[in-house]
Parts: structure tokens; sequence; C-alpha cells
């Protein structure tokens, strides 16, 4: 059943608009003077929330060493064919020798990069972040080509849980008994 | 008349249109600070200039009150590539932005905007012309700013600056009956019968050293204001612009230097306005109701000039703070309502105030 709403008539001096009128204007000074919700951007920067997906970043482990492995299961994951990995041998005499492999070069293409996270979430090494950096600014299409340098800058450090390649040295130390 | 007596004439013209300009660019800047400021924004607040930006503490503060912006403005009014299309009538594309100036210019000779007192007690206004018939002057020639709408909606050859420049004018006829209705009342209160008659600014001033006629007269100052609101093109009857109908309206052909001068002469319009309805019914240079400036000489010629100049920023603030709170009227609205309202309002506001005068005249 179609429920009827009854309007109440407008009085006459509701019919002048100027009660209407005079309350939005006191509506607007009262925004006059309120706080300015303006984020002066250069100055002030947003708040990044704790699982924000911003720019993918290389980190390395507490130790210093680079964590990824050059599995390359990112650049197989990686739906727009972002990411390329040119995997390197880790000489003999390195003090991570114990290390599988470390990555001789990695690049990320970030005009082609859409921030999926994929990435992160296949990398069994916990190596690859998309972390807080949300602005990306460059002269060239080069310059959008994140090398392995500039994505260990942005990535840093990230504590680690695991220590995994530690615990794989000791138990080659002891003879890997399992 | 004499070289140099033409001389003085011409210098004191460009002095006081030089601090008009200053208050258009400066009423420009109050329009972007205040509409921020009541939209939850900042405003501009980055412009500034190279030494005075710098000095410690003022340079800051006034870069973030965006003092500097109106230059920055204006610099790029006049930097911009002037386009003229190709499908206008280039004399009258041309010819309307300045015919939308010169009126908002010329009407600022007869507003009175402060008073020498000698020391022998003589008051004379600080006015570029006396005119006695100063008032018919500034609704004359105010009414001939739109011409330059008109022609700009015209000469363009486009149907949305067509309907805006028609708009005008039809608005503009329906409100200037109402807005010289309702001043008719003050100046039949300013020239009692039996006293010296005039249509002079001055003389209304003067007799609004006690009460001012908002007071006496309220109806007819509000009659005033609201035709006042019309009149400028300004919100809620912008009409002949309304951006989310007619694109930008008459000037939606224009860039560049054309557009700033029909930009200034909108602010020129609002300030000139402004200051018409202060010496009417907001007591001129007399600071409260009932608190007459007497002071002598100089200083007191510096006083008057101030206390009308912030009365005037005050209605300028006005008509940006109900700019950015009321939404557009319709247009058959607006026609309704200057025609069905405003004009049996103003008619029965001059029929009433010629009673109580008359029933003043013969009861004292």
């Amino acid at each position: 059943m179609a429920l009827v709403v009854q309007r109440k008539p407008l009085s006459w001096l509701e019919n002048t608009y100027i009660p209407q009128i005079l309350g939005g204007m006191k509506i607007t000074l009262k925004h006059m003077f309120a706080p300015k919700v303006t984020l002066e951007y250069p100055e002030e920067r947003p708040v990044i929330p704790e699982n924000y997906r911003g720019v993918p970043t290389l980190v390395k482990d507490p130790n210093g060493r680079v964590k990824c492995v050059s599995c390359q299961l990112c650049e197989f994951v990686c739906p727009p064919k972002a990411i390329r990995i040119w995997p390197g041998e880790i000489p003999e005499e390195a003090e991570t020798a114990h290390v599988e492999k470390e990555p001789d070069d990695f690049e990320i293409d970030m005009l082609r990069c859409i921030y999926c996270g994929l990435c992160e979430e296949v990398c069994p090494e916990e190596a690859i972040f998309l972390q807080d950096t949300f602005s990306v600014t460059g002269y060239s299409r080069d310059e959008f080509k994140f090398r392995k340098d500039k994505l260990l800058q942005l990535g840093g450090t990230l504590p680690d849980k695991h220590y995994k390649w530690d615990k794989k040295k000791e138990a080659a130390l002891r003879g890997n008994e399992h | 008349m004499e070289f140099t007596t033409l001389l003085i004439i011409i210098a004191q013209g460009l002095a006081v249109i030089a601090v008009l300009m200053t208050f258009c660019s400066y009423a420009v800047l109050a329009e972007r600070k205040v509409s921020a400021w009541i939209q939850g924004r900042v405003g501009p607040n980055r412009t500034t200039l190279p030494v005075i930006g710098a000095i410690p503490i003022i340079g800051p503060i006034l870069t973030r009150l965006g003092v500097f912006q109106p230059m920055a403005d204006g610099l790029k009014f006049l930097f911009k590539e002037d386009l003229t299309p190709g499908h206008v009538n280039r004399n009258l594309f041309i010819l309307a932005p300045v015919l939308a100036l010169i009126p908002a210019l010329v009407t600022v000779t007869v507003v009175p905007f402060g008073q020498y007192v000698t020391e022998a007690g003589e008051v004379f206004p600080l006015v570029l012309a006396d005119l006695d018939i100063g008032i018919l002057f500034i609704l004359a020639v105010s009414s001939l700013g739109v011409y330059g709408i008109i022609l700009a909606g015209w000469a363009s050859n486009n149907k949305y600056s067509f309907l805006g420049g028609f708009r005008g004018s039809a608005q503009m006829i329906s409100y200037e009956l109402a807005m010289g209705l309702s001043v008719l009342p003050v100046f039949m209160w300013v020239n009692a019968p039996g006293g010296e008659s005039a249509l002079n600014l001055h003389a209304v001033v003067q007799t609004q050293e006690g009460v001012w006629l908002a007071i006496w007269q309220p109806l007819s100052a509000f009659i005033f204001l609201i035709a006042l609101f019309a009149e400028t093109n300004r919100l809620p009857f912008d009409m002949p612009e309304a951006e989310t109908e007619l694109v930008g309206g008459f000037h939606t052909e224009y860039g560049s230097f054309k557009f700033g001068l029909f930009f200034v002469a909108e602010y020129a319009h609002i300030i000139i306005g402004s200051a018409v309805f202060v010496v009417l019914f907001l007591g001129g240079w007399h600071l409260l109701p009932g608190v007459p400036l007497r002071i002598e000489g100089l200083l007191g010629a510096i006083v008057s000039v101030g206390i009308f100049v912030a009365k005037v920023a005050a209605l300028v603030f006005v008509f940006i703070w109900v700019r950015w709170t009321l939404p557009r009227f319709r247009y058959d609205q607006v026609m309704a309502l200057g025609w069905k309202v405003l004009l049996p309002l103003a008619i029965a506001n001059l029929i009433f105030y010629a009673l109580v005068i008359a029933a003043i005249d013969s009861l004292i």
C-alpha cells in the first residue's frame, strides 16, 4: 500500500524564504570559523595505513643482506609483466655464500606496475613489499624503471621473524642432522 | 578652465580609479578566501614576493593571507594569449568588455566617500563631482553597464552567450524599477517639505547623522539590497553567467585580458553598489546610529574615509557570504520575484512612506 506523506503547508514567513536564507547564512558563517579540512600536501603528508599498497620495494634483513634470492616467482606472477630479474651467483668466498642466490639486477617498471601486490603475496622469501611510497615522479620513461639500488633504497630494512638462512647455515655447520 | 586645475582634476580621478581598482583586485582575493573558508578550505596561501615575503613573521603571515595573490592573478590576465574567435562580430566583441567597465568607473565620481570639516564647522564632502543629481546619475549610468553584457552576448555569436546576455538585460530592466522605487522614499525623507531639496548624496549622508535610514526605512533598504544583488549579477541572481546552465553565459567566448575587464567590472559594480548602499542607508561615514562624526581637519577626513571603507568592505563581505550560501534562482523565479513581489512591495513602500511623511508634516 502506498504511503502518502502529508506535507505541512508552508507558513507565510516560510514562503518568503527569509528565515531559511538567514539559517543558511548562519551555517556558512559557522563553517567559516570551523577548522579547515585542507591537507597542505607537500609540507603535510597523509597518514598511510599499515597495509597500504604503495610502490613495490625490495627489503633487506636485519643483517644487511638482500633478502631476494632471485627465484623469479614475482616475475612470473606479475600480471602486467613489470618485473624483470637477472639472477646472479654469490661468490664462494662471500660471507653470504650459504644463501642460494642473489639478483644481479632487479627492475620494476613503475609505468607498468598496477600495484596489485601479487609479487608481495607470492614471494617465498618475504623480500618484496608494497610499502608506503605513493608518489612516483620522473622526467622520462627510463626514470620510471626502478633498478635494484633504487628498490633497495626505497625498501630499507624490515624486521625478520625467521632468519631462515642463518638457521640453514647453523644446521649445515652441525652436519644437517634431521 | 586653467591648465593646472584640469591637471589636478585628472590626478584626483586617476587616484580614485587606482584605489578602486586595488579594491577590486582585493575583492577578488576576498571572494576566493571567503569561499575557501566557508567550504572548509584554506584558499590562496602560496603566492609570495621575493623581498616582502622574506621578512620574518610578517612575510609568511601576508603570504598565508594571500595578500600577493591579486598581483599574480592580474599578471595572468595580462599575459594569457588574447584570442578572438573567428565567428564573432569583431568590433562589438572588443567593445563589450570596455562598455562593461566604463559605467562602473564613471559612477564612482559622484559617490561621496568622506568629509572634511573646516574649523568654522563647515562640512565639505570628499567626492570627485558633487553633483546635485547624484542618485539619478548613478541609476542612469550604472544601468548602462548591462550594454556590455548584452553586446558581449550578441557579439559572441554563440547560443549560450546570447541567452546570457538577454537574461541579463531582462533582469536588469525588472530590478531597475524596484531599485528606483525603493530609493524614492529615501529622498522624500531627506527632502522634507519646506527644506532645501536635492538629490545630492552628501545631503543624504548628512541627514543620517542621527539615525541611519536603514532603521527608519528597513523595507526600502531591503528592496534596494535585493535589487542591488540582481543589478550586480551576483548569486543568487547570476542569470547572465549561470555556469551550470549557460557554460559561462555572456563571457563564454572571452579570455585573457578581455575576460579580466569583465571580471574587474563585476567587482567594481559590487563595490560601487555597496558604497551607494552605505551612503543611502548605513549612514555613510558616521560611525554608529546616533554617533555623528565631527572631527575637524585632515584627521577627521582620514577617519571618515576609513569608516566609510570599513562599511563598504563589510557589505562586500555580505555579498560574498550570500553568494557562497544560496543556490541560483530559476530564471522564471527571478522574473516572478522581480515583477510580482519586489515591484508591488516597492510601490506599497513608497505609498506608505508618502503617507507617513504627509502625516508627520501635517501633525508637526
